[in-house]
């Protein structure tokens, strides 16, 4: 699929220039990918919103354009997926409000700040369904009459509502504004510029370059106000009743039962992702695939123009070569994996569990100076660190961001790691197992409390909405894990390619032999190591299993191998991961993460060569 | 008494909420100063889930302590 890099402020199909703009805008988890799908059909282009990760689809009804944005709680900046929402929807001639019709008084925040903002507007009040099996019947003239604005309820999934929805989009029309806000606006801006001015949204003021009254927590106070009385008069309950997605909510963040259902998910994810994706999927893709047809062909095909022996050839087809290893580990190792994660978080977004997996861990995380919303990168972690470190972003703070991707840097090891890792391991035995999973903690947990300490600031408090669990609808999921693995590839495969360029001539100029010897002190004198070791250590720089596997070929007795599977756990990020890091943390303290990282390991490596004694 | 020393079951009045950002985002989901809501779950140690209407939202221990509520008889 073509990427669409425009350089107006929204991504978009191909659209006369005067065609109106149909915004969607809703609350998270409301169901406004399935409206936008029920009103565009097929023809839908998604794209990157210039200069962010954030993914954004449009499409077409008739001769307008339809945009989807970002799920969000209000019209701010509070982070990147807001400041899309914001950028948006002040492009916007009609706005189409996506409203969750079980949850009616939170949603109409965003409503009335739509409505103050004066944009022609339709509701559609979707979800009708769950409010019925929640017992709740809404009185949707009276709702419409609240507003000044049409409201459609639907049940975008089925399709219910979505003629009446787009014959509404003809006719929309300025809603009635909150007093409390309409008798501020500035006469001089535009209605949508002026309501953003009046709640000091930096973006805007210094658009406009005036300062903003300091009116923000007044308004947005009034705006609850004036949500909560137009939810009480529309909505009766009719039985007192919990559905039983709402009991199954619960039992998840039961002290006893949310840890039995966590443990479930862990394990489930640990058979599908370590197991079948790691293990079998990755001796198919890998193994077959690129091992015996691809990397053979390749190394064949080169080797008819120039000898493979040379040293271009070496570069192009020998053991770090850019076609043979590179495509290979992307292809063959990377890919299935990535996918495999993407799919599972896209699951358990889309289910509504991972924010109660998230209150769960909250007080574990608390002590390493994080929120329970660090569990997402940490999770991510087992599958890729380069791909979790660019989701730290979704944390409050730098300092929760600089503690989540120290962790993740130092003692997570990757899903490629980890596989090289389980076969050296467990013919040790389950001591040695375990020694490893509870070095790995205590390491995660000691490095987290010490940096929490030492750090300054605070970090955020866990403050998170959850949506009620429901059945994922498989095309969503398919869509958001086939839009983040194209993202993630896209932005990872130069680093691979550098990394295999810089090891091959490394290794074709002797550099990585001298390297070898010249740390000999290290890895025989202080981790008790053969002096091989080093070249795997070496080629860890590269990729962290990669770096694994090297050890895989030497001879060593158990105890060695539990020493330097630790230290090469501990040691390095992959070559692609240092890049992210220096490109996320800026160069000054990705470089402190990375020498911390490579330190630790070896004076902690050595330690355990002394300590262990098994 | 404050937030995270209520109990599964008991309602209460939101009287303040000591922290600016967490007041503005609060207000977004549905919970200003001055709302009546319940408390729905604790975990040891650990965040307070608070339920008003049909919506759930969960608060780390630490803001939930900052927050000052009122119990009321329902």
């Amino acid at each position: 699929m073509p990427q669409a890099h425009c350089h107006s402020t929204t991504a978009s199909v191909d659209l006369p220039s005067q065609a109106a703009k149909v915004v969607l805008v809703g609350n998270p988890n409301v169901g406004k990918s399935a409206v936008f799908h029920a009103l565009t059909g097929i023809y839908v282009e998604v794209s990157n919103y210039p200069g962010t990760t954030v993914d954004i689809s449009s499409g077409r009804m008739g001769d307008m354009g339809i945009f989807d944005t970002p799920g969000v709680y209000g019209v701010s900046a509070f982070n990147e997926e807001e400041r899309v929402a914001r950028d948006m929807i002040l492009e916007a001639d009609i706005v189409v409000n996506v409203v969750d019709a079980a949850h009616l008084s939170r949603d109409l925040f965003l409503t009335l700040q739509l409505i103050d903002m004066g944009f022609p507007m339709v509701v559609a009040l979707n979800l009708m369904d769950e409010a019925r099996a929640n017992g709740l019947q809404i009185d949707v003239a009276k709702l419409s009459e609240e507003l000044g604005v049409e409201v459609i309820p639907t049940v975008a999934v089925r399709g219910e509502g979505i003629a009446e929805l787009r014959a509404a989009i003809g006719r929309a029309r300025r809603g009635r504004p909150t007093p409390e806000v309409a008798g501020r606006l500035p006469g001089d801006l535009p209605p949508a510029a002026g309501v953003l001015w009046l709640e000091d949204d930096p973006g805007t003021c210094a658009r406009i370059g005036r300062e903003g009254p300091g009116l923000r927590e007044e308004i947005y106070r009034a705006r609850r106000r004036r949500a909560d009385e137009i939810a009480e008069r529309v909505i009766s309950e009719t039985v007192a009743g919990a559905s039983f997605s709402t009991r199954l909510g619960r039992l998840a963040l039961h002290p006893l039962g949310g840890l039995v259902l966590l443990a479930a998910f862990l394990l489930a994810m640990y058979q599908v992702l370590g197991v079948w994706v790691a293990q079998d999927v990755v001796g198919i893709t890998e193994g077959i695939w690129m091992g015996e047809y691809y990397v053979p062909w390749m190394t064949d095909l080169v080797g008819r123009l120039i000898p493979v022996e040379s040293f271009l050839g070496q570069v192009l087809v020998g053991e770090f070569g850019l076609l043979t290893m590179t495509v290979a580990y992307l292809v063959g190792l990377l890919l299935p994996l990535v996918l495999g994660f993407y799919l599972f978080l896209a699951l358990a977004e889309d289910s509504g569990y991972l924010p109660r997996v998230a209150v769960l861990v909250d007080r574990l995380m608390n002590m390493v100076g994080l929120n329970g919303r660090a569990i997402i990168p940490t999770i991510l972690g087992f599958g890729c660190v380069t791909m979790a470190t660019v989701t730290t972003r979704l944390m409050g703070t730098q300092r929760e961001r600089t503690i989540a991707t120290f962790l993740l840097s130092l003692a997570i090891p990757c899903s490629a790691q980890l596989a090289v890792i389980t076969v050296m391991l467990v013919p040790l035995g389950p001591a040695y197992l375990f020694t490893f999973i509870g070095v790995l903690l205590l390491v995660y947990g000691v490095a987290g409390v010490v940096l929490n300490r030492i750090l300054p600031g605070e970090s955020s408090d866990l403050l998170i909405d959850l949506p009620p669990l429901r059945l994922p609808r498989i095309k969503n999921v398919l869509q958001k894990t086939y839009l983040k693995t194209k993202s993630f590839v896209a932005e990872a495969w130069i680093f691979f390619v550098i990394g295999s360029l810089l090891i091959s001539v490394m290794d074709q100029t002797g550099v990585l032999a001298a390297l070898a010897n010249g740390l000999a002190p290290i890895t025989e004198g202080w981790l008790g190591l053969p002096r091989q070791a080093a070249q795997a250590f070496i080629m860890g720089f590269v990729r962290r299993d990669f770096g694994a596997a090297g050890l895989f070929d030497l001879a060593l007795n158990h105890h060695q191998t539990l020493v330097a599977v630790l230290t090469i756990t501990l040691f390095t990020p992959c070559i692609a991961s240092i890049m992210i890091i220096l490109k996320e943390r800026g160069r000054r303290q990705g470089a402190i993460i990375w020498l911390a990282d490579i330190v630790l390991a070896i004076l902690l490596g050595g330690l355990f060569h002394r300590i262990f004694f098994w | 008494m404050t937030l995270d020393q209520t109990k599964p079951g008991q309602t209460f009045l939101i009287r303040s909420i000591d922290d600016p950002a967490a007041r503005l985002a609060a207000i977004r989901f549905g919970i200003a100063e001055g709302s009546l809501a319940a408390c729905q779950a604790v975990l040891p140690g650990g965040p307070v889930v608070v339920r008003k209407g049909k919506q759930e939202m969960a608060l780390g221990r630490s803001l939930a302590h900052r927050i000052t509520v009122e119990l009321v008889e329902v």
